[in-house]
């Protein structure tokens, strides 16, 4: 394997040293506003947005740290404290520390950065909501949490920031709990997400019994480029874990249900960061784990293949402008674990594309949460139609944004997206073309949203008077919309990310792939896409969007119903679940405890059950069994005594 | 001879007469008296613990007096450092439960005025409280393996009364069947400990002495069985677990704590001091069986408590399946997985007496344990529901929490344990891991139908947690968020012990795996 990872120096002192300042602010802010609840009211969103802050300020000062050491020095371990103390004389069995290198910091700024943006947005969108405080809380005890997943030295930490944002996530889907479609998604959420768990889980005990050791720092020496069964079988328990969090195949369908939360949560949680660990999973544990050409690679580009695809063509079939976002969203992801798999020129494109996909998903999910901010919480984008006129800023951004994501040359999208797809075909030319054609699909959803939302005819209820949100929601969408526009270029053209991540994550520094303007794959992609979106044209833009869905062939039913992801689960695990429940709840009261009460009954010679005894008998009866067991004590002990 | 554990074990029980001679109609001072003499031993406690060391001797505090010179009897206390953790257990939650049970004995009403539990005496119960803490102070120091049994035995009485009189509607059904399986249990050990006595000869029921004592792997196992059934039914294991849901749906909620929290401890303590080191070689033996019953108790557990429609019965399930992971902990033969087991033992007191708590609370507004009599409380109640979703989560072992420390550690022992060719074990870490999902089914399943949703509407009349509910609430939440955290202050004291019990059954306690290399 030539790629190379630097070795792990211990830091102290400085900014880094203090990183953990960063999760300790969004701590605090959440801790302050649930403790002294409704006390801080008033000033609760304030605060959220300055903890918030401040975390971003600390990530920057951290980076630019960073940089000043040379690209082999850029790997800084920071210890905190001994978290399970190992037995009398040896070292801690899990020592609690924070890793700040490029790939970690890359997290952090997109975190730290997109996660304010959002709350400064959540300060106008969550304005008449009577709990906003309560939601500021769970916005930076989220921050907190994703801070602590991708700044933790070990798995163990990195695993109670995997639970602590999927706390958060329940916490937020779940926000307007008192709909029950509401807290059915939260709960639906967390347990798909223990599925994946469960691999993280056992994934980690087969590290440790193999390696001895949880840590990043240590694992590079102990697997040592290793290959085998074990490897093998960590890297797709990791795999599991990566896909619930990241809502893949086949641990997907919590995803859409999630939109049930206020839209900011779906902007920053189920778009731009949380559902992208899966992605920081697989790409931290490349080195040991996922190495370019093992079986556990494969496995995660194939995953990411087949979830492009499916993402897409849930995208297309959905009239809920969220739930379109959200399919988009698993699609995303899905480009970047097929980038994942591919060794360290994908982890390059695959984190790129992660940051972009960060920087125009949050800016159109933001951007529709604009439209429903407009539009009396509307979703339904059959009746949206012309409000480009009426919401020009919004209208704009998400344009921006959705150029970006199609791969409109020269935005964001395009040079991550085209990245990956290139390296795929190169590495993988089967899963490569697929990518091509979900690229051609992306083209047509994302223009059919475009087309329906702000285009045609107005469909508008009675009642609707949209009008553009305020400034303290537009400005997110401005900044987050440049990110759209220039992002991609800076990472990508002279290999700016590749350089600076090949140290964290392998890759020769000085072989840098080179971006190329004409390919083949690349042009089968701009082809794919303008064709979906002149389709998307001609079904949304030009004519008429009837205002009640129509019927809809087999496959657009296959598509509106997910691919039958629910209906797979519920008759898979769910009623099987429930037929087992009802089994051992009946066995343990009639089998167990009847046989139980029976055998009692007998012995203590009584007509009836146990349970028909009088309460005086019952009394009588218990305490002439404690005398007989104390008389038979003290003949036992004068027996013993003779 | 120090005097620490007698003095602890003398404040709680003079207290408790004190309590029983107050003049009539002082009830309000009854209940003043038993917070401040629990309150007392808990420093006490604090002030003791302070001065364990760690890595000094085995036992510390010790303290003996003769009792029964003709067999060799005696009053035998100190503490290693898993008794220690689990007295601090007992002393921290006592306090908690007499907050708790505060009107308890008053009779209790609704917020529509039906009295669910009529009026009982409020001094009888407190004095119970108090007498029952001495003997769970007592039961952990015991070095003396007689006097364990004795007050094994004795703290069944006090439990007793307190769910027979103070209980639910089956109050009598529940309190006769758990006297009944604790008294099968507590006969078989009976045998045991004078068959220990007669065959290992040392005229003695000392622990210390008798480590090592008895030889011969038949006279092991049969002696190992007869403490083993006794305490697996105090903890209690799949298949004798049926008297506990019982017990804790029908008892007060503070005894359920005490119950689920403390008196089933004593179960799986005494496993892992008794059976482990007296029986080594039982042990190992019978470690395949050990590990089979835990692992069906771990996911029967989870599986029942899924489909309870009542919520103390559903945590009552909930511990069955908690159980079963400190019993495989106790028997994977990893110093890990039993420095877990024992972290465990002390967590879950905390998780699940702050679960216990806060749905005891829930119930007292409503007067019915049922599930589907709930729903919506998270709109009028937010801090109740705030505590309950906290301690729920606890009840899941969600990382960040204490208890998932403990469950992370017992498993990763396990699986990585070399005792059976660790195959075998490998497979049950396996399994119990399901559990991880499991426990979000049940506990968020029950959040759901009680806290969101549509607010019923018996529920709109609800009053949020009052100052006291938040005092008793509070002090249990910080703990599993600190220890969540930062476990060490626990495990600094439990390793030393644990390593100590493994030496003795002659197992290997690196917490280091066997490929690593450390540091």
């Amino acid at each position: 394997m030539e790629s190379h990872i630097a070795e792990i120096v211990q830091h102290t002192g400085g900014v880094i040293g203090n990183s953990w300042l960063m999760i300790a602010f969004p701590l605090v802010g959440a801790f302050i506003l649930l403790v002294f609840n409704r006390f801080t009211n008033r000033w609760g969103h304030l605060l959220g947005v300055a903890m918030s802050l401040a975390s971003f300020v600390v990530a920057v000062l951290a980076f630019f740290e960073l940089i000043g050491f040379g690209p082999e020095e850029r790997r800084r371990a920071v210890h905190l404290f001994e978290f399970i103390p190992g037995m009398p004389g040896e070292p801690a069995m899990v020592d609690m520390g924070l890793l700040i290198d490029p790939l970690s910091i890359s997290f952090a700024l997109l975190i730290t950065g997109v996660g304010s943006l959002i709350h400064i947005y959540s300060i106008g969108y969550m304005s008449h909501d009577e709990h906003r405080r309560r939601f500021f809380s769970y916005l930076n005890l989220f921050v907190a949490a994703m801070l602590l997943l991708v700044l933790a030295d070990n798995y163990v930490g990195l695993f109670i920031g995997w639970e602590g944002v999927g706390l958060a996530s329940y916490l937020l889907i779940g926000f307007w709990q008192f709909k029950p479609s509401a807290a059915t998604a939260a709960k639906k959420a967390f347990v798909v997400n223990r599925v994946g768990d469960f691999g993280l889980l056992v994934g980690m005990f087969v590290i440790w019994t193999s390696f001895g050791t949880l840590a990043f720092k240590d694992l590079g020496a102990e697997v040592n480029g290793v290959q085998n069964g074990t490897t093998l079988a960590i890297g797709l328990l990791l795999l599991l874990g990566a896909c619930g969090k990241s809502a893949q195949l086949p641990l997907q369908s919590w995803l859409l249900d999630a939109m049930e939360g206020p839209t900011p949560v779906s902007a920053l949680i189920h778009a731009a960061t949380m559902v992208t660990a899966g992605v920081y999973l697989v790409v931290r544990s490349g080195a040991f784990f996922f190495p370019e050409g093992s079986g556990a690679a494969l496995a995660v580009s194939i995953v990411g293949a087949v979830t492009l695809l499916a993402g897409a063509i849930i995208g297309c079939a959905k009239d809920d402008i969220k739930k379109g976002l959200a399919g988009s969203t698993m699609s995303q992801i899905g480009y970047m674990m097929l980038g994942a798999g591919l060794g360290p020129a994908g982890y390059a494109f695959a984190i790129g594309h992660l940051i972009t996909h960060g920087f125009f998903k949050a800016n159109m999910f933001l951007g529709a949460g604009s439209v429903m901010h407009g539009m009396n919480d509307e979703v339904d984008m059959r009746k949206y139609g012309a409000l480009r006129k009426f919401m020009p800023i919004t209208f704009v951004t998400f344009f921006i944004g959705y150029l970006a994501i199609i791969g409109f040359p020269l935005l964001s999208g395009y040079f991550t997206k085209d990245g990956i797809i290139e390296t795929a075909v190169h590495h993988q030319p089967i899963l490569g073309w697929l990518a091509v054609l979900g690229a051609g699909i992306t083209g047509f959803y994302m223009s059919r949203m475009v087309f329906m939302t702000f285009f045609g005819e107005k469909r508008w209820a009675d009642d609707a008077h949209p009008h553009e949100s305020p400034l303290v929601m537009t400005v997110p969408l401005m900044v987050l919309s440049l990110g759209s526009l220039g992002l991609g270029a800076y990472l990508v053209l002279n290999g700016t990310l590749y350089r600076f991540l090949s140290p964290a994550v392998g890759g020769d520094p000085a072989a840098a792939p080179e971006f190329h303007f004409v390919t083949t794959p690349g042009l089968a992609t701009l082809a794919l896409v303008a064709v979906g979106a002149a389709f998307a044209w001609m079904r949304y833009g030009r004519a008429e969007v009837p205002a009640v869905q129509p019927r809809g062939s087999f496959l657009t039913t296959f598509a509106r119903r997910d691919l039958y992801g629910d209906a797979l689960n519920e008759s898979l695990f769910m009623r099987p679940g429930q037929w087992l429940t009802r089994l051992a709840v009946f066995f343990d009261n009639r089998g167990i405890d009847g046989i139980v009460n029976g055998l009692a009954a007998g012995i203590g010679g009584s007509s009836g059950r146990l349970r028909r005894i009088q309460t005086g008998f019952a009394r009588t009866y218990a305490l002439s069994i404690f005398i007989g067991a104390a008389l038979l004590t003290g003949a036992l002990l004068l027996v013993g005594n003779i | 001879m120090s005097p620490w554990l007698p003095i602890l074990m003398a404040v709680p029980v003079v207290g408790a007469i004190v309590v029983a001679l107050l003049p009539k109609g002082s009830d309000k001072l009854a209940k003043q008296v038993t917070l401040l003499v629990s309150l007392l031993t808990l420093v006490l406690t604090g002030v003791m613990a302070a001065g364990f060391k760690p890595n000094g001797d085995r036992f510390q505090f010790v303290a003996e007096y003769n009792w029964i010179p003709s067999f060799g009897v005696k009053f035998g206390v100190g503490v290693d450092g898993v008794a220690l953790v689990l007295i601090a257990l007992s002393v921290v939650l006592v306090p908690i439960v007499v907050l708790a049970s505060w009107h308890d004995a008053d009779g209790v009403k609704t917020a529509d005025g039906t009295l669910i539990t009529p009026k009982r005496s409020v001094k009888t119960y407190f004095s119970l409280l108090l007498v029952l803490e001495t003997m769970m102070i007592g039961v952990f120091a015991a070095t003396d393996i007689f006097l364990f049994y004795v007050f094994f035995e004795a703290m069944l009485i006090p439990m007793y009364f307190m769910i027979g009189s103070y209980g639910g509607a089956q109050r009598s059904y529940a309190a006769v069947k758990f006297l009944l399986y604790s008294l099968f249990g507590g006969m078989l050990m009976l045998v045991a400990v004078i068959g220990l006595y007669f065959v290992a000869g040392k005229q003695t029921f000392m622990f210390p002495e008798l480590v090592g004592a008895i030889q011969d792997p038949v006279t092991q196992k049969w002696l190992f069985a007869g403490f083993f059934i006794a305490f697996a039914i105090k903890a209690p294991l799949w298949p004798v677990h049926t008297w506990l849901p019982d017990a804790a749906a029908q008892a007060p909620a503070g005894a359920a704590v005490l119950l689920v929290g403390v008196l089933d401890k004593v179960g799986t303590f005494g496993m892992l001091r008794f059976c482990l080191e007296l029986f080594p070689d039982a042990a190992k033996a019978f470690t395949m069986p050990i590990v089979v019953l835990s692992v069906i108790s771990i996911i029967y557990g989870a599986i029942v408590a899924i489909g309870q429609t009542d919520m103390k019965r559903l945590i009552a399930y909930t511990s069955i399946s908690h159980f079963g992971f400190i019993v495989l902990g106790v028997f994977a033969m990893s110093g890990v997985a039993q420095s877990g087991a024992a972290l465990y033992m002390v967590n879950h007191g905390f998780a699940t007496g702050a679960l216990f708590l806060a749905a005891g609370f829930l119930i007292a507004r409503r007067g019915s344990p049922f599930i589907a009599d709930y729903g919506g409380v998270q709109k009028v109640a937010p801090l109740l529901a705030g505590f309950f979703l906290v301690a729920g989560l606890a009840g899941l072992s969600l990382p960040g929490l204490s208890s998932f420390v403990s469950e992370f550690m017992v498993m990763i022992g396990t699986y990585s344990s070399a005792a059976h060719g660790s195959g075998a074990l490998t497979v049950a870490a396996i399994i119990s891991a399901v559990a991880v999902i499991l426990a979000a089914v049940y506990i968020l399943w029950m959040i759901q139908r009680t806290m969101n949703g549509p607010t019923a509407e018996p529920v709109k009349a609800f009053k949020d947690l009052n100052a006291r509910e938040v005092w008793v609430l509070a002090p249990l939440v910080a703990l599993i968020i600190g220890f969540g955290f930062y476990p060490k202050p626990l495990l600094d004291v439990i390793n030393p012990s644990v390593q100590q019990t493994l030496t003795n059954v002659d197992v290997p306690t690196s917490t280091i795996a066997e490929k690593g290399t450390g540091q």
